[in-house]
């Protein structure tokens, strides 16, 4: 969790021109998103013509005429269910009916729709239910109080005579539905304090309700940034430099004038931009360019250099992270002793969408459609860059395919490239800029290359005697906006977070880091730093259980007595997998892994077989902790999801880097897990009363350790330098 | 000028030949239904039916497309396009929702050839179109509902 602090204007501004940085400020925006709900979907167009008759009960909850109650969603919905979360739960205070709900993207405005946890307006962190559970829910009671009141005066009933149930409100006598009563009902004083639910009185949270987007997401709606189409609009598909870090030295756009379609070739700071009638010329535009680039502050490493530096930096200490106890000593008189390198590779989102963003300037105001998710972050920078004020910047927020990371991004950066076409081309018409596959997983901004060295050991009677380790890697946040926050006294914690908090006891625990500085953009990428240290901490765990002689849960429950949360969904994924009880097919073996990571406790059981030398999982047995379950269908949605997502990951995907330059172009080299590599996934959510977290990265963590502790036990192989598919693994 | 056949309707387009199907449908006809993902053939979010047979419309120009019928996502319409759509929203499929216009084409086309398909057949059919929120499960799931739903 972060919380950003104010720069000043100029700092801004300055910020803005400079590649990882960012910004912020607050403003007040404007401007209507998509409506969308379970009747399909609207475009912006309308939705703003609606703005006048709609009923505006507060910044979240709105109801049209036609008796619709719009929730708006001040976090992006790019498919973890959010949009469809926070409308449950404005829905269940205002004794809503599910039919009539309706979500739409709020406008760029950080006092109003600020992230309480970040401070700026903001989706991450799996935090988005966390920080606006009260929130909405109160914003849900006071427009039902309201309704209350507007009905006690219409009919002249004590407004203790009035309930609302599915929608419609009554005093016995009379009724009405909440679109009659709601111009009426806005007018109303807004109550100071409302009284919120009991619990044991939910009507919607705890259930599964269909998610508002299903019906407009499964009828091909348009409801992306790539299907915005407006008058006069231009695509634009930019040539970046092929090495990080080098610059533009010369053009030659002869051939790509020459191509149909194509309308003019700009250079901008990022690169240079082919604008074109349609996306097809822009492409083949770009295709024909012949640009020359300046190499001289380029990154030209490969990852076998940075491998080989990574290596160097790991035999002598970084800045110490955690230090307890003694582990030298207490290893150097172990009975046993595991030391074990591991090697993860830069990984790309690759979401479905490949980025894009239009964008219009026009009368010194901008207006940017995309799918945002740094509203406060995309606004500053793009006002920076055009001279304008934020409050001149409008952001109408899009249904985004895809984001696991890519689009929370501290320098808005492909924003900030549209922003720099807008003002180089100079005319006010609108222009979208469109990455095509290679632009994307070439791209950068992936999940660090990182190295850990560990050594751990194990006393005679079986338990851990040290541990001692060490990470190799990017700084996710140094150099950034986000700083000041996350990286305390050189220590950026999503470079370590799942092995610096480390749920098991151990005596002697030593964690140190360095912090390497690579031209590659890194970023976030669904679960951050659990993604590398949780596949550590597990794997490790396994092997000093197996090499104890015990039995892997066991080993671990023992080691989580301090830890009940995790211990719970351990021992309940292994009972419901049949853990060490349920016969498996020959040739098939169970893995274990136990992780948590943004407050969200996950463990998995993996059945794992070999396939032409590789592990196929069949079957996926997952355990949650997530506090109040709000809506569990979801939560198995993203559990599934976050498995998926991991276990193509550690099983296929990798970013390399020859002289700087990415070697993977498309899906066929950059592989990702396809249907028929999908387990069969069981989820059982652990029931509690505790405040909701979030669900949409902590699937991710345990899949990878799980998988790997089973193909150890299948052919005796450590699996420590990801993807898999880079091992021959069991002789074959 | 390139004559198709596209939802039933013949359109002619003023787009070169060689222009890939999926950009006309798009950017000509205003048709966003089939989605822009790899442009390679390879994930399978630009699927279209062209005869019946899901096509990727990301690397068929429209000079291979002379004569024959296209369907695109807006276009897919029946008693199997009904009960897929039906399937996916019973069982809320879609997360981020990108690719499933495209899951959806060729889940429409496996199903119209093969009404109770086996899980290798549906692996087979479907193992060309990505999805990274992996709603895999549930398409699968979709893909049986669907069927069971056809058969009654």
């Amino acid at each position: 969790m972060f919380v950003m602090d104010h720069k000043s204007r100029a700092a801004i501004a300055k910020a803005a021109n400079v590649d990882r940085r960012g910004f912020l400020k607050l403003s007040l925006g404007t401007g209507a998103g998509l409506v969308i709900g379970v009747y399909g979907a609207a475009r912006p167009d309308g939705a703003k013509a609606a703005a006048s008759d709609v009923a505006v009960f507060n910044p979240f909850v709105r109801v049209t005429p036609d008796n619709k109650v719009i929730v708006l969603s001040k976090h992006l919905d790019k498919g973890q269910g959010t949009a469809s979360g926070l409308a449950t739960l404005v829905a269940d205070e205002l004794d809503a009916d599910w039919s009539q709900m309706a979500a739409e993207f709020a406008p760029a405005d950080a006092a109003l729709y600020k992230n309480l946890f970040f401070g700026v307006q903001g989706t991450g962190g799996s935090t988005a239910m966390a920080n606006s559970f009260d929130q909405y829910r109160n914003a849900g009671a006071t427009a039902r109080a309201m309704l209350v009141a507007a009905a006690s005066a219409k009919w002249s009933s004590p407004a203790d005579k009035i309930s609302i149930s599915k929608g419609v409100v009554t005093d016995g006598t009379n009724s009405a539905t909440f679109g009659e009563l709601a111009v009426e009902a806005a007018k109303r004083p807004v109550p100071k304090s409302v009284t919120l639910k009991d619990p044991k009185d939910f009507v919607f949270i705890g259930k599964s309700f269909p998610r508002l987007d299903q019906v407009a997401k499964t009828t091909a709606q348009p409801i992306f940034t790539q299907d915005i189409q407006l008058d006069g609009m231009l695509v634009a598909v930019i040539a970046r430099p092929p090495k990080f870090g080098a610059t533009v030295k010369s053009v030659d756009a002869t051939a790509t004038k020459a191509i149909k379609g194509v309308v003019d070739v700009v250079t901008i700071p990022q690169g240079v931009a082919v604008l074109a009638k349609g996306t097809w010329p822009a492409m083949q535009g770009r295709d024909a360019l012949k640009v020359e680039w300046d190499d001289s502050k380029a990154e030209t490493r490969g990852t076998d250099e940075l491998l080989a530096e990574y290596r160097k930096l790991a035999e002598g200490p970084g800045l110490s992270v955690r230090k307890d106890g003694d582990a030298a000593q207490a290893l150097a008189s172990a009975d046993k002793v595991v030391e074990a390198e591991f090697i993860f590779p830069f990984l790309a989102h690759a979401t479905m969408e490949p980025m894009n963003c239009v964008m219009l300037f026009k009368d010194d105001a901008c207006t940017i459609w995309t799918g945002s998710q740094m509203p406060t972050v995309d606004q500053s920078i793009t006002a920076a860059i055009l001279g304008l004020r934020p409050e001149a910047v409008t952001i109408h927020t899009q249904w985004a395919g895809g984001s696991f990371g890519r689009r929370a991004v501290y320098n808005s950066d492909y924003v900030a490239e549209t922003a720099a076409l807008v003002k180089a081309y100079g005319k006010p018409v609108p222009i979208k800029v469109v990455w095509t596959r290679p632009d994307d997983i070439k791209g950068g901004y992936y999940r660090p290359m990182y190295l850990h060295k560990v050594k751990a050991g194990l006393n005679k009677d079986g338990t851990i005697a040290g541990w001692q380790h060490r990470i190799v890697g990017q700084s996710i946040l140094s150099g950034t906006p986000f700083e000041s926050m996350a990286v305390k006294d050189g220590i950026d914690d999503s470079s370590v977070e799942g092995a610096s908090n480390s749920p098991y006891t151990i005596a002697n625990f030593e964690l140190d880091v360095h912090n390497t500085k690579v031209g590659v953009p890194p970023l976030w990428w669904r679960s951050v730093g659990h993604t590398h240290t949780a596949y550590v901490m597990e794997t490790m765990i396994d092997e000093l259980a197996v090499l104890a002689g015990k039995d892997p849960v066991a080993f671990r429950l023992d080691l989580l007595k301090n830890s009940p949360r995790h211990a719970a969904v351990l021992q309940l994924a292994a009972d419901k997998a049949g853990w060490g009880t349920a016969p498996l097919p020959a040739g098939t073996a169970r893995g274990v892994a136990v992780h948590e990571s943004f407050k969200t406790f996950v463990a998995q059981v993996a059945e794992v077989r070999m396939l032409d030398g590789q592990p196929k999982v069949d079957r996926v047995v997952c355990a949650v902790d997530c506090g109040l379950a709000i809506n569990p269908d979801n939560i198995v949605a993203q559990m599934q999801g976050g498995i998926g997502y991991g276990l193509g990951a550690v099983l296929k995907s990798k970013v390399t880097l020859k002289g700087g330059e990415v070697e993977q172009a498309n899906f066929d080299d950059y592989e990702v897990l396809r249907f028929n590599e999908m387990p069969a996934v069981e989820v059982h959510i652990v029931p509690s009363s505790a405040p909701p977290t979030g669900v949409g990265e902590p699937g991710t963590p345990p899949i990878g350790p799980a998988v790997a502790n089973a193909v150890a036990q299948l052919t005796g192989q450590r699996i420590r330098a990801l993807p898999f598919s880079q091992n021959t693994i069991g002789g074959a | 000028m390139t004559l198709l056949t596209i939802n039933g309707k013949d359109i002619s387009v003023v787009a070169d030949p060689e222009t890939p199907l999926l950009w006309v449908v798009r950017d000509e006809l205003g048709m966003t239904g089939a989605k822009f993902g790899c442009g390679a053939a390879l994930c399978g979010a630009c699927t279209v039916h062209v005869d019946g047979e899901p096509t990727r419309a990301c690397v068929t120009p429209i000079s291979a497309l002379k004569d024959k019928s296209i369907t695109s996502p807006e276009g897919l319409q029946g008693k199997v396009a009904d009960a897929v759509r039906a399937a996916w929203i019973k069982l809320d499929v879609a997360q981020c929702g990108y690719c499933q216009s495209g899951q959806i084409m060729a889940a429409a086309a496996l199903l119209t050839a093969t009404p109770e398909p086996t899980e290798t057949e549906i692996d087979d059919a479907m193992s060309g179109n990505i999805c990274r929120c992996a709603t895999y499960v549930r398409i699968r799931s979709a893909i049986h509902s669907a069927s069971t739903a056809l058969k009654a």
